[in-house]
């Protein structure tokens, strides 16, 4: 295909050999349909690291009373001052914007692959909705993301933040969002949150046990432990994330 | 039995193709779906219509041309088997049966049932290959020691009959199942070994070349394979193609 005009040049231009490249290698690794699946898979794999992280932080927000205000307010200021937190925050930029980007030329790739769809196809005859569904569910997480970002994360960088104890107080900037006696939307607030973290627990019920397939990491020795951590990984993460704000809201109603 | 055929019926490789809807009386159950097929085209010749072009070879399930995608399957309902090996009797009395090309940018349509799968032999001719010496001292085979897990491995990828079912089934049209078994197939063995990190690189080249899709993981190909190829296979051509990556000179 590529060096077509070559051969109609030099004259010699057999069929057969128009989608052939001349020499060995033309296109880098960096090209190839597989680099785009290794990067998917990396910063996915970054990425739940930093759901832990994120999660570790938020369940302080468990601790009643005025301790739990003074410690989350305390790591808030922390993960916004460290230096060694903020090169991880701006890896965790990069990655999903990566993993965002990546996801979407991966996706427009995959149409275009199959041009004419089929009258009739039984995808649920040979796999998962949620293997079929990743980019829909990334979408939705997207979506999460950039609210959740407009909510919490530019308030508390850009807003006009309420101080406690000489410190930004973030606390009350996500009580107050979750309870309905501040904010006419906490209900809707606290139910498309939990919507967003079922999404996360499909899309990371297919995607942690793929990444390791994409990256070759696939042995039978180990098989059976990966899909079980990502089982439980899109289990417990995701509704650990969900019952802080069910719980903020339901002991503030 | 009695049934209801739908069939895709398109003139050539540019024009617009549409379903045909076709019933079909007194159908025995112990034909196998291509005899059905046959029957249906002797009924439209006897009546000068243009019979369903349609691919098909050995009829023993090991040629791989027998492509069609039955009630959304490739291949049909049945598991482990080739068109030409699923019967009549795997569907009901009364039943609607739609059978379509494979679908795929990669394979387009010639006519009718019958698409171009060259591109799966451009892919073969890339890479999918030992170079054997052939000044008459060429080595017996046999005579290089294989560990028994080694060999069997080899072999079950060397199942694959290369009927683009993997392809047909992807929800993104991905070739990952079949070329994966032929890599692993040659590399397995101690004759792949010397052109291993080439090879895979070079047959990569040539499936994104041809315009395939992507492979998700959804693990439809191994359902689909008539061969049951596992999809252990395609992990093993990402490890190989990354580490051939990063140490090929």
């Amino acid at each position: 295909m590529f060096q077509f005009d070559i051969w109609l040049v030099i004259g010699v231009a057999p069929c057969t050999f128009t989608k052939y490249r001349k020499t060995m290698r033309k296109t880098g690794i960096l090209k190839s349909s597989l680099s785009k699946k290794y990067a998917m898979a990396l910063t996915g794999l970054f990425l739940c690291l930093f759901l832990v992280g994120h999660l570790l932080g938020n369940l302080q927000l468990f601790i009643e009373g005025e301790a739990g205000r003074v410690a989350f307010n305390e790591y808030a200021k922390f993960m916004t001052s460290n230096p060694l937190i903020k090169i991880m925050s701006y890896i965790t930029y990069a990655s999903i914007l990566f993993h965002v980007i990546d996801g979407f030329l991966l996706t427009i790739a995959n149409k275009k692959a199959r041009p004419v769809k089929y009258v009739v196809e039984k995808g649920s005859r040979n796999s998962s909705w949620a293997s079929r569904n990743m980019a829909l569910l990334g979408t939705a997480l997207l979506v999460f993301i950039v609210t959740h970002m407009m909510n919490f994360w530019w308030v508390m960088h850009f807003g006009d933040m309420p101080v406690h104890k000489g410190v930004k107080d973030l606390h009350t900037i996500t009580t107050h969002f979750f309870n309905p006696h501040e904010n006419a939307m906490a209900g809707a607030a606290t139910l498309l949150y939990v919507f967003a973290m079922v999404s996360m627990s499909i899309h990371l019920h297919h995607g942690f046990q793929s990444a390791f397939k994409s990256l070759g990491l696939d042995h039978p020795k180990y098989n059976s432990t990966v899909k079980f951590m990502g089982k439980a990984f899109s289990l417990v993460i995701p509704s650990a994330f969900a019952s802080i704000p069910i719980f903020l809201y339901l002991t503030q109603a | 039995m009695n049934i209801t055929l739908k069939v895709w019926r398109q003139k050539g490789p540019n024009s617009l193709g549409k379903m045909e809807t076709h019933p079909m009386s007194n159908v025995s159950e112990d034909m196998s779906f291509l005899e059905m097929m046959d029957v249906l085209n002797d009924k439209l010749i006897r009546e000068g219509n243009e019979p369903i072009a349609f691919d098909h070879d050995c009829r023993e399930g090991i040629c791989g041309s027998c492509s069609m995608f039955i009630n959304g399957e490739a291949h049909g309902p049945g598991r482990n088997v080739t068109t030409c090996q699923l019967h009549m009797r795997s569907f009901k009395d009364g039943e609607t049966i739609h059978v379509e090309p494979w679908r795929s940018a990669a394979f387009p349509v010639i006519k009718d049932l019958a698409v171009d799968r060259s591109a799966f032999d451009r892919i073969i001719q890339s890479g999918g290959y030992v170079s054997v010496n052939t000044s008459g001292s060429t080595q017996d085979a046999n005579a290089i020691p294989i560990p028994k897990h080694d060999a069997d491995e080899a072999f079950d990828s060397a199942t694959c009959i290369g009927c683009g079912a993997c392809v047909a089934t992807c929800k993104n049209s991905s070739a990952m199942l079949f070329v994966s078994a032929k890599v692993s197939q040659l590399s397995l063995l101690p004759q792949g070994k010397p052109e291993k990190k080439e090879r895979v690189i070079r047959m990569v080249d040539q499936m994104d070349l041809e315009g395939f899709g992507n492979c998700t993981n959804t693990g439809a190909c191994e359902v689909e394979c008539p061969k049951g190829i596992s999809i252990t296979n395609i992990a093993r051509m990402n490890r190989e193609f990354l580490s051939s990556n990063l140490t090929s000179k």
